[in-house]
């Protein structure tokens, strides 16, 4: 039973990072049909922020990386996406593709490719036991910037104008242009949240593996790709499905397969991926403004 | 395609020529450079073979591949077992069934059984992937590159695992690569002009239009699919050779980003887009390795830079993509014919409508 208890805990605390992994991702693929390979260096460049900002006091390397990852985020925007807005969804991809790898290798440039061992707020990974169950204190945290993050985030899409204005846009951006949407000011606010997801991700994860490095981002961004097509391209609600999907599954199966199975569990992740995009290839919540018209 | 006159088809095939020349040529210089610069033109070699392989599959039906490369690994793993001599293999990968441990095959034949192997893992894998459309499949193959390297990274007993696989064969140079490399270049070209090629470029500009006449797009990409993966895979071999080592790591996202960016910057939907972007991608690399050492230029010193060649690529990439998105050629074949002769009735010879 405890243990049972242990693993739930463990599969919403991972699920949870991967949900906003996916819900960066999923935002903008919403809208511009673009999977933003490059948000993983998003997450990146947030731990280096805050390595460079550490000598600051604590709330302020927080506000200030923060704004370090939306600036580049809407940077990439401007740079990169908005001269490439009315190219085939592939050829986005390719430019993300190079847009990654043009972050990680500059940072490659600038600190080395080793490892640096890093981590923001230490304290936060000291145990405390309730009734039998290890809680990590960063557990806790993450948990509670994880539900902030949601809750938050719903409230801006559902509540504010232009987080209307970007829900309508995700369901068809022509029809919204049409009806007076910005599509610049939509498609950089997207940016901005999608940034601040990524920057969450950072915080946690760079406390998670305490080393920063230039190929950080490449894992969870990956597995943000898995939680993105299971539970739906472009559907909001299915990103933070597929996220918290992905980490019961990672977590089941790393406590059921053996340990010399274990290392398959990426291959086991990927090739439902595969199974998905042939059976159901809308994922758990489809969306209308996805099929393909003739 | 039978209507047309003999006199059409040596025009046709002039561009062939061309690139062939350009190659043979090419190595042909090469050959009697320093050792260093060999190399360099040796994995060039082997990179152009993946290339123009990946480029019968994508440049053709138009569906960016992310998992080409997978077929890189499954034609190196498979030369790899065959080739080394079994009393390696018995030490290294005790997993093997006593078939491959056994086997000490030639090298050449190692290669051939790569190439075989990577189609046949491609055709099972492209009986589903091949019914998947634009993004849908750049992903679907993704999701393919991503098991079969947590696969081979991982299958300690069979592959190495982390580790890594010694003991291949050099067989790997110049002149054993560039028969193969001809052959993709002389398959690539009939194929595009086949009927099979011209039914998926169709499908390529327009699905609807080409199922509508009777086009059945999951074939064609099938098709497309196994011949490009023999290429790829028989590259595959040749890398391991050339490495001596193989480690799944080398067949991995650094390889699909080259590759596919030697295709980008190219240009994807010419034969002679995908010779280009070799070129130019390795020039511009060995360029940006020169300075990567460092460079003394009067007052300013640079020191060495690791990372400035993946740098340079990348925001080439970025460059071609946004202002010149069909690539360096445009998506034309190398501008032969028209020097000499514009041929009038040339229905399906050159990639532009």
């Amino acid at each position: 039973m405890t243990l049972t208890l242990q693993y739930a805990v463990d599969a919403l605390n991972v699920g949870g990072l991967y949900a906003m992994m996916a819900l960066g991702i999923g935002l903008i693929f919403g809208i511009m049909r673009l999977i933003n390979f490059a948000h993983g260096e998003l997450v990146m460049v947030g731990g280096y922020a805050m390595l460079l900002l550490v000598q600051l006091p604590g709330p302020l390397v927080l506000a200030l990386s923060l704004i370090v990852v939306i600036v580049l985020a809407l940077g990439m925007e401007r740079l990169a996406f908005r001269p490439l807005r009315e190219a085939a969804p592939s050829t986005l991809l390719v430019a993300s593709f190079a847009l990654s790898y043009f972050l990680q290798n500059f940072f490659v440039l600038v600190f080395g490719a080793r490892p640096v061992p890093f981590a923001f707020a230490s304290e936060l990974s000291t145990n405390f036991e309730i009734g039998h169950i290890r809680i990590v204190l960063l557990q806790v945290v993450s948990m509670t910037l994880t539900i902030l993050a949601l809750v938050g985030l719903t409230a801006l899409l559902k509540r504010t104008s232009i987080g209307v204005q970007l829900r309508a846009a995700s369901q068809d951006f022509r029809a919204a242009k049409l009806c007076g949407v910005r599509a610049n000011s939509v498609i950089a606010f997207a940016f901005a949240i999608s940034g601040s997801l990524a920057w969450i991700v950072s915080l946690i994860y760079s406390a998670q593996i305490g080393q920063l490095s230039p190929a950080m981002g490449v894992r969870p961004v990956v597995i943000g790709f898995v939680a993105t097509i299971l539970g739906g391209l472009g559907s909001l609600v299915g990103a933070v499905l597929g996220g918290f999907l992905v980490g019961a599954l990672s977590v089941t199966l790393e406590a059921t397969l053996s340990l010399q199975l274990r290392p398959f569990k990426e291959a086991v992740l990927f090739a439902l991926v595969f199974l998905v995009l042939l059976l159901r290839p809308q994922g758990l919540i489809a969306v209308r403004a996805l099929k393909e018209r003739v | 395609m039978r209507s047309m006159g003999l006199h059409a088809r040596l025009i046709s095939l002039t561009p062939l020529l061309a690139l062939a020349l350009l190659l043979i040529g090419t190595a042909g210089i090469v050959a009697i450079c320093p050792p260093g610069t060999q190399r360099v033109a040796i994995e060039a070699l082997i990179k152009l073979l993946v290339v123009v392989g990946s480029y019968i599959f994508i440049g053709n039906s138009g569906v960016l591949s992310f998992g080409h490369v997978s077929f890189m690994a499954v034609g190196a793993y498979v030369a790899a077992w065959l080739v080394i001599a079994p009393e390696t293999k018995e030490l290294m990968l005790p997993g093997l069934p006593a078939f491959l441990m056994q086997a000490h095959w030639a090298p050449a034949v190692g290669v051939l059984a790569g190439g075989i192997a990577a189609s046949a893992f491609a055709f099972f894998v492209g009986l589903p992937l091949a019914r998947l459309n634009g993004i849908s499949a750049s992903i679907g193959s993704f999701a393919v590159l991503a098991v079969v390297n947590a696969v081979f990274s991982n299958w300690t007993s069979v592959t190495g695992g982390q580790g890594s696989l010694y003991g291949l064969p050099s067989y790997a140079g110049l002149w054993t690569i560039l028969p193969w490399a001809l052959a993709a270049l002389c398959v690539a070209w009939i194929y595009q002009q086949s009927r099979f090629g011209l039914r998926l470029r169709g499908a390529r500009e327009d699905e609807v239009a080409a199922q509508s006449i009777g086009v059945n797009i999951w074939r064609e990409r099938l098709i497309a699919f196994v011949i490009s993966a023999f290429f790829v895979g028989v590259a595959g071999a040749f890398y391991g050779y050339f490495l001596g080592v193989i480690a799944a790591r080398a067949f991995y996202l650094q390889m699909t980003f080259i590759t596919i960016a030697m295709l980008v910057v190219g240009g994807l939907t010419s034969l002679w887009g995908a010779v280009l972007g070799v070129l130019t991608i390795t020039l511009l690399g060995e360029v940006l390795r020169h300075a990567e050492r460092g460079v003394d230029l009067g007052p300013l010193s640079f020191g060495a830079h690791p990372g400035l060649q993946e740098l340079g690529l990348a925001a080439l990439m970025l460059i071609i993509l946004i202002y010149r998105p069909r690539g360096l050629t445009g998506g034309r074949e190398i501008p032969v014919v028209g020097a000499f002769w514009q041929p009038k009735k040339l229905i399906g010879s050159r990639s532009e409508p």
